[in-house]
């Protein structure tokens, strides 16, 4: 695709040059020479070449921010990613975080391994490997082993997740032969990666003999809900985040007891790009737990800081720790998350703000996946013990 | 075609190991032509994206050699390849991928004969698991 048509399905030709994206984009606040309408200008004024070698091009989080709030409802994100395309091609990359080893991590799921990913899986839990239901558990095994030194136990909330599906009657498929769903490889520009990982998702997925797949990953539900259908047809089966799902259980699942103050962080792609505000929070006051907003919330939401596996630096700390003081001022003792990666992304900053060779304060909140507070708030017996 | 000759990527840091690799090959001592080795200024600057890479690429096998224990140019780089490798043999495990294909081994700038001896070792380690699933083995030679 060249830029000329970029700009029209994106709609970045309806540029006003209004400013509203830049004045919006939690990277500009924290890096000035960051411009989104910049980004476009330059485009529109006929030199696609300059954004191809642009570090700036692998700065915006496509957090979706901006595009909320345009008045010509430009797809920033959907044209940052374009381009990004158009860069792999021409052999530019982004500047990866930890050496690339999420990319890595993605290329090799692209051939033919056979994964032994089942680890997390503890003896009380009910699965099965074919039924009605499929878990797509995500990267969360990979998480562990890469993030631990941030005290972070990502299958916890696959472990959660298959507690709470077994409360509500469901035994969920879950398969070692399950790849990452590739939403960063695309958000990198890998078209080709991304498509032979969505091609080996969806046959994982229709071998198993499911109906529905439960995600509890809003980036895996968001790329196969929207960005699966664009490479390789349209899908066999449903979709439902967890959060959606055990909304409508909230009967069978008896919630209650938590005597606590929580604030909730939506992520980018189940809250602006999916639409899902009102399931978590509902399933957070069901605990008894008193949810405080931050300032920004709902679809003006921050992200976490961090996507893609791209451009962690200072600029992602700087958006993290504006967040978390945000947090911390609620008084809510702890930040509920819909997702592993702003988990991750969130706690690698609480862990800087209290690095006292730094001289930095700490900031007093700690981080939960949404999985974790709805599994406390379960009645006892749920629990197995 | 005859024996399977497996293609290895050696880490050897600047100050022991790389220095040992040298010495092997001044004092002629002989080993097999398996191994391709990458100088890093120390085997702390080792990171499982690099090995990885690596494995992504094709390779059947990687080796992250350093200083001895107590010996590290930068004191203590030689513990964080520790921590690496051990962080990236459970990486492969969940990959589906034999760890044997990994491995971290201490060669300082004296010992070239342990040098030759443990690539001979490793290659011969690697042969018997076989050539990698992964890379596309038509693309940078044979060994």
């Amino acid at each position: 695709m060249d830029f000329e048509q970029i700009l029209h399905r994106t709609r970045a030709l309806l540029c006003l040059d209004c400013g509203k994206c830049t004045g919006s984009c939690p990277v500009s606040r924290v890096d000035v020479a960051y411009s989104p309408r910049r980004t476009i200008e330059s485009v529109l004024g006929g030199d696609p070449e300059a954004l191809i070698n642009d570090r700036y091009l692998w700065s915006c989080l496509t957090c979706g921010l901006c595009t909320t709030r345009c008045p010509s409802d430009v797809d920033y994100p959907a044209f940052v990613i374009a381009a990004r395309i158009e860069a792999r091609k021409a052999s530019v990359e982004g500047p990866y975080a930890h050496n690339g080893v999420m990319q890595h991590l993605m290329g090799i799921m692209t051939q033919s391994v056979e994964q032994d990913r089942m680890g997390w899986l503890t003896g009380e839990l009910k699965t099965v490997t074919q039924g009605e239901d499929f878990y797509f558990v995500g990267c969360l095994p990979y998480f562990d082993v890469l993030f631990e030194e941030l005290g972070v136990v990502s299958t916890d909330t696959a472990r959660n997740a298959v507690r709470l599906m077994n409360a509500v009657g469901i035994t969920p498929a879950v398969s070692d032969d399950e790849r990452c769903c590739g939403a960063d490889l695309l958000l990198n520009g890998d078209e080709e990666g991304f498509r032979e990982l969505a091609r080996r998702n969806v046959g994982v997925i229709a071998a198993s003999g499911a109906g529905r797949v439960i995600f509890t990953c809003p980036e895996c539900y968001n790329a196969f809900r929207d960005d699966y259908p664009r490479y390789v047809g349209s899908l066999p089966f449903d979709l439902v985040h967890i959060a959606e799902l055990l909304a409508g259980h909230l009967d069978e699942l008896g919630l209650d007891g938590l005597d606590e103050m929580v604030t909730y962080q939506d992520p980018c792609r189940l809250g602006r790009y999916q639409g899902i505000y009102d399931e978590p929070r509902l399933l957070i006051e069901a605990t008894g737990a008193n949810l405080v907003e931050m300032r920004k919330n709902r679809a003006n939401a921050v992200c976490c800081g961090s996507t893609g596996w791209v451009s962690c630096g200072q600029c992602a700390k700087g958006i993290q720790m504006a967040r978390l003081r945000e947090a911390e001022e609620t008084g809510a003792a702890t930040i509920i998350t819909a997702c592993p990666k702003c988990r991750i992304h969130l706690s690698c900053a609480l862990k800087d703000a209290g690095d006292e060779a730094e001289e930095r304060r700490a900031i007093d909140v700690a981080l939960e996946d949404l999985t974790g507070l709805l599994a406390r708030a379960m009645p006892r017996d749920e629990l197995g013990d | 075609m005859g024996e399977f000759q497996p293609r290895i990527v050696v880490f050897a840091c600047n100050w022991c190991s790389y220095a040992g690799a040298d010495l092997a090959g001044a004092s002629r001592i002989q080993y097999p032509p398996t191994t391709r080795v990458i100088r890093v200024m120390c085997s702390g600057r080792v990171t499982p994206g690099f090995i990885l890479e690596a494995f992504h690429l094709g390779a059947d096998g990687v080796l992250v050699t350093g200083c001895h224990p107590g010996d590290c140019h930068y004191i203590s780089g030689n513990e964080s390849a520790v921590v690496t490798v051990d962080k990236t043999a459970r990486l492969l495990k969940l990959l589906g991928l034999e760890v044997e294909r990994l491995r971290l081994e201490w060669i300082s700038a004296a010992e070239g004969a342990r040098f030759a001896r443990l690539m001979t070792e490793f290659t011969e380690q690697v042969r018997q698991l076989g050539p990698t699933p992964l890379g596309n083995r038509g693309t940078g030679g044979e060994a």
